[in-house]
């Protein structure tokens, strides 16, 4: 009864208040008429725990390393050890990228991170017509077992955690690591590391897809199969929002789409005859942080929450292992500014606080001048400092989600969860997210989004400053990094000289048996593991397979 | 009748960020344009050929790996070769470094348009340069 | 060269900017079509329509290889929808075709409606001659089945490939008036998803119902897979032998040459009554009076048409006089 008597004593102070306030109003206006978060979202003037009546912190929130995860993983969150900070970069080639690997180990790193060029990532080798220009550009080569060798070389694979931006052809990336492996005396068994592996999110946003939907999902399938017997401490698949978001979408987009493409992951294991406890705990995501700080942080919560439920009452997971949301998070690229690029440092750090108040697993800040190219090794440093004063010096890490009761952070939190689960069901009545992105549905919301945002600032009711608002003349930034454009030319060398020295026989004869095995519905995990290990190149398998499975038509609603 | 302005926007190249191509694509539409829109992975030689085909006014290139010092100039080439480059506006845009401008620009490039442009400033720009009469 | 001239040459920028001008309406590019009439004809063309979201664009794509494979040049002519509000399109269709750019013998051309309210402009028709001119065997037209282009595709083609999708259901009941007269041939595409027999047996059990001379053949596809599109190519040349061996070839070809010149014939009218101020403040007038009765609209409509003849009877002269 008492909290009853102090919610109603509250709600009558508050009608006085906002009448109170209507009267000031009229001589003292505010900024603006409508004020909205980031992602669009209405924003009130005043959030009270009226705005919280029904919230059941039992259930809504629980603690710290329950269910429903919405406080965190963990039950003692950073106080137990930091976020891994670990920064995604890519270097031309395989002897560069090992250089430096073995530089950032030797400095007491343990995680690696590759990044591909898009020939690569796309499956097709250096000397394809469409590779020109492209080898080396955003990330390393990889044309067979052979740039694989050279890109491990001298790092001891069993001591490492590799984690490899790849999707399309994480197959083949994942055998060419075991077969490093192996030939080091290192067993499947023991090595560690996570592929992105999550090709929904590449017909949704990030464009490097290569088969049809069907195959590819068999594919990560066939991995998530075969990664749970041989290699167990895999990290099969980061499903990825980040792209999403990249893309032009909402917070809550971010949210639904990519919790959406995971349970099409796990509604395809479990078609294939997978336990969902078997593979459930090795999921992993990977969210954006943009500049509405308090937004993304709800985003964090919201995320968790939902995951946590679907994954319990949806999939009938019994281990909290499976219902936990774990994610990678990275600062928004498309937040920056070309314009006045210093500014881009203190977005990353207010990007940095809401990735760590919303309960981060690993982090990647981007460097100020990505907007104009890759960034410098100066910039790349400050980027990572920005994490280590976050870590020690701001304070925000010393307690688990400290944001926690928040009336507008909570509220917050709700209705990002409301919305996503509303474009959840609607996807869920479409058949899941591959129908959802074949009807190009997903595609078009994220698009309205990014139209409507860049409208917003054209009309200069959204301000970002250095682009719409002070402005300042300034010269063009120098000292630029840049990629030897003879890269091409030493990979393609490398080629002709790997077709001469192989045995071309064994080559065609496994081609040929990952061919026929393609039609099956054999795993094809050993197939292309047997053809890597001969050196048959990427382009070669993932050619082999274009030919049984066609290739992605790019479903474009404008 | 007027015949409304005619714009290729193509992405060569392997990247698939499709978010500014489209945004642009969606804003020449809204500005009364017809954009034929050739989405993802095309060669110079297929922009080209499809540049030919669809007889456009412009060409806007977007382009975000950091291939354009070698594929945007190749268009123009190729574009110079089939003896249509006289009668086309080729533009580019996406992260391109301004230091890369210039030399973009003496390779045939009447524009490029970094990231934070708005679209109004494309517009216009297409609008006071095109080369053929409309 | 004269632009004609080229364009039986072979020549593929000729083509493209001779669709542009008749897109225009560009009187020179109309003469030019006039006096090389006599040239067209030669090229099959095939309408390929269905509902949004049917694959037509992929099947296009394959079609167009398949074709290629037999040895025939084929032209492509896409159509998409104008915004009536800002007269802007976004035409896409090319996304799905685009290892055809560089092919000699393909020519793939996209227009936007332009105001003709989902139907085919006149100046799709004057594109398909154009494709003609160029020595292309083949010319498709691609709409999207919505409204009044799949009825329009009808006027300008000798054969129509109808494509569906499964699992219409009741779309089918509400669209099948409309389609069922006007495919030739029919293609259940994405035929590897759920319902895609059923969807074959109702459309079946439809065509049985009408009891045409040519019963349309009705075949499954998966065109991202390129399967079954032999077999609808296939069924598209045996509805050319059935439309060769009967009367049906000249009958269609002298119906859609009757439906094209009263098109014309009232477009040319319009444009007449539409020229200048004086016609528009004279049918308004002319309005005015009817609609306060001091005249009737029949006898009024009448004289709208002679004054308009006479008018243009007086400018081609003036033009003949002056070229």
């Amino acid at each position: 009864m008492a909290e009853k008597e102090k919610l109603e004593a509250l709600r009558m102070r508050r009608q006085q208040w906002d009448e109170k306030t209507a009267k000031s109003l009229e001589r003292f206006p505010e900024r603006k008429e409508k004020f909205v978060t980031g992602s669009s979202e209405p924003v009130e003037r005043l959030y009270t725990s009226l705005d919280l009546e029904d919230f059941d912190e039992n259930e809504q929130l629980g603690l710290p390393g329950e269910y429903p995860f919405t406080r965190g993983v963990q039950p003692t969150m950073y106080r137990g050890r930091f976020w891994t900070m670990r920064q995604y970069a890519g270097f031309a080639t395989a002897e560069e990228s090992n250089k430096r690997y073995k530089y950032l180990l030797e400095q007491g790193q343990t995680g690696l991170s590759v990044a591909f060029d898009l020939p690569t990532q796309i499956g097709y080798d250096s000397d394809h017509a469409l590779s020109e220009g492209e080898v080396g550009k955003v990330g390393v080569a990889i044309d067979s077992l052979k740039d694989m060798e050279i890109l491990f070389d001298g790092i001891p694979l069993d001591q490492v955690s590799t984690s490899m931006t790849i999707n399309a052809p994480a197959s083949v990336l994942l055998a060419m690591y075991i077969a490093v492996a192996e030939k080091q005396g290192v067993s499947p068994g023991q090595l560690r590391g996570t592929i992105q592996n999550d090709i929904l999110k590449e017909y949704i946003a990030r464009g490097t897809y290569i088969f049809p939907v069907e195959p590819s999902m068999r594919l990560i399938t066939n991995i998530f199969e075969y990664c749970s017997k041989e290699v167990p401490q895999w990290n099969t698949i980061s499903i990825s929002g980040y792209h999403i978001r990249e893309a032009g979408s909402s917070a809550v987009q971010e949210v639904a789409f990519t919790l959406a493409d995971g349970m099409a992951y796990v509604e395809a294991a479990i078609e294939a005859g997978l336990e969902v406890d078997s593979f459930a705990p090795r999921l992993s995501f990977f969210f954006n942080a943009h500049n509405d700080l308090l937004e993304e942080v709800a985003k964090f919560r919201a995320a968790r929450r939902i995951w946590a439920k679907l994954m319990k009452e949806k999939y009938g997971a019994k281990s909290e292992k499976s219902m936990m949301l774990k994610f990678h998070t990275q600062t928004g690229g498309s937040t920056l500014t070309a314009q006045q690029p210093d500014n881009n440092i203190v977005r990353v750090a207010i990007q940095t606080l809401a990735a760590v108040l919303g309960g981060t697993q690993s982090l990647h800040t981007n460097s100020k001048d990505e907007a104009l190219a890759l960034p410098t090794e100066d910039s790349v440093r400050i980027a990572l400092r920005t994490q280590q004063i976050v870590a020690h010096e701001s304070g925000v890490a010393e307690t688990a989600d400290p944001l926690a009761g928040s009336y507008y952070v909570e509220d917050l939190t709700n209705r990002i969860e409301a919305g996503a689960m509303a474009y959840i069901n609607r996807i869920t009545e479409m058949g899941g997210a591959p129908a959802a992105i074949e009807k190009g549905y997903i595609q078009k919301e994220i698009m309205d989004s990014a139209y409507e945002y860049q409208k917003q600032i054209e009309k200069n009711e959204r301000i970002v400053v250095g682009l719409n608002k002070f402005q300042v003349k300034e010269a063009a930034p120098k000292g630029l990094l840049r990629v030897d454009p003879s890269v091409g030319e030493m990979q393609k060398a490398k080629l002709d000289q790997l077709r001469g020295e192989r045995d071309n026989q064994q080559v065609s004869d496994r081609l040929a048996a990952l061919k026929e095995a393609a039609v099956t519905e054999a795993n094809l995990m050993p197939f292309i593991l047997d053809a890597v290990k001969e050196y048959a190149t990427l382009g070669e398998i993932c050619g082999t397979l274009r030919e049984v499975f066609g290739e992605y038509q790019q479903s474009v609603v404008l | 009748m007027d015949r409304p302005i005619r714009v290729l926007v193509a992405k060569p190249g392997l990247d698939g960020h499709d978010r500014g191509a489209k945004v642009i694509a969606r804003a020449l539409r809204d500005a009364g344009m017809e954009v034929i829109y050739t989405g993802l992975r095309l060669t110079p030689e297929q922009i080209v050929q499809a540049a030919i085909q669809e007889d456009v006014d412009v060409v806007a290139l977007s382009i975000l790996s950091g291939a354009h010092g070698h594929l945007l100039p190749k268009v123009v080439d190729l574009l110079k070769k089939e003896e249509v480059y006289d009668e086309i506006l080729v533009l580019g845009g996406g992260v391109i470094p301004e230091e890369d401008i210039p030399e973009l620009k003496s390779k045939g490039i009447a524009e490029v348009f970094t990231p934070g442009t708005p679209t109004t400033v494309t517009i216009d720009f297409i609008r006071e340069n095109l080369k053929r009469k409309q | 060269m004269e632009l004609g001239e080229r364009l039986l040459q072979g020549d593929k920028k000729a083509a493209a900017r001779m669709i542009s001008l008749i897109e225009n309406d560009d009187p020179k590019a109309v003469a030019i079509l006039a006096s090389l009439y006599q040239h067209t004809g030669k090229a099959r063309v095939i309408g390929i329509t269905g509902p949004p979201g049917a694959g037509k664009s992929t099947l296009v794509d394959k079609v167009v290889k398949q074709l290629r494979s037999r040895g025939a040049t084929v032209g492509v002519i896409a159509v998409d929808p104008t915004s009536p509000f800002t007269g802007g399109s976004i035409l896409g269709d090319r996304i799905r075709m685009s290892d055809l750019n560089l092919d000699p013998g393909v020519f793939i051309r996209s227009m936007g409606t332009r105001g003709h309210l989902g139907g085919l402009s006149k100046a799709t028709l004057g594109a398909v001659k154009i494709l003609d001119l160029l020595g292309m065997d083949y010319v498709l037209i691609e709409t999207v089945g919505v409204g009044q282009s799949e009825v329009d595709i009808v006027k300008v083609a000798d054969s129509v490939l109808m494509v569906m999708v499964p699992g219409l259901g009741d779309d089918i009941q509400a669209i099948k008036a409309g389609i069922m007269e006007i495919g030739d041939v029919f293609v259940i595409n994405k035929a590897d998803r759920d319902g895609a027999d059923r969807t074959k047996m109702e459309i079946e059990m439809m065509l049985d119902f009408n009891h045409q001379e040519w019963r349309p053949p009705v075949t499954k596809a998966v065109a991202v897979k390129n399967e079954g599109i032999e077999e609808a190519v296939d069924n598209l040349e045996k509805h050319w032998e059935y439309l060769e061996s009967t009367e049906k070839l000249a009958e269609t070809r002298i119906r859609n040459s009757e439906l094209e010149i009263m098109d014309l014939a009232q477009t040319a009218l319009v444009k007449q009554l539409m020229r200048n101020s004086d016609n528009r403040n004279w049918l308004r007038g002319l309005a005015e009076k009817v609609a306060q009765r001091e005249q009737d609209p029949y006898t009024t409509s009448r004289l709208v048409l002679q004054e308009m003849m006479k008018q243009s009877i007086k400018e081609e002269a003036h033009e003949n006089t002056e070229s």
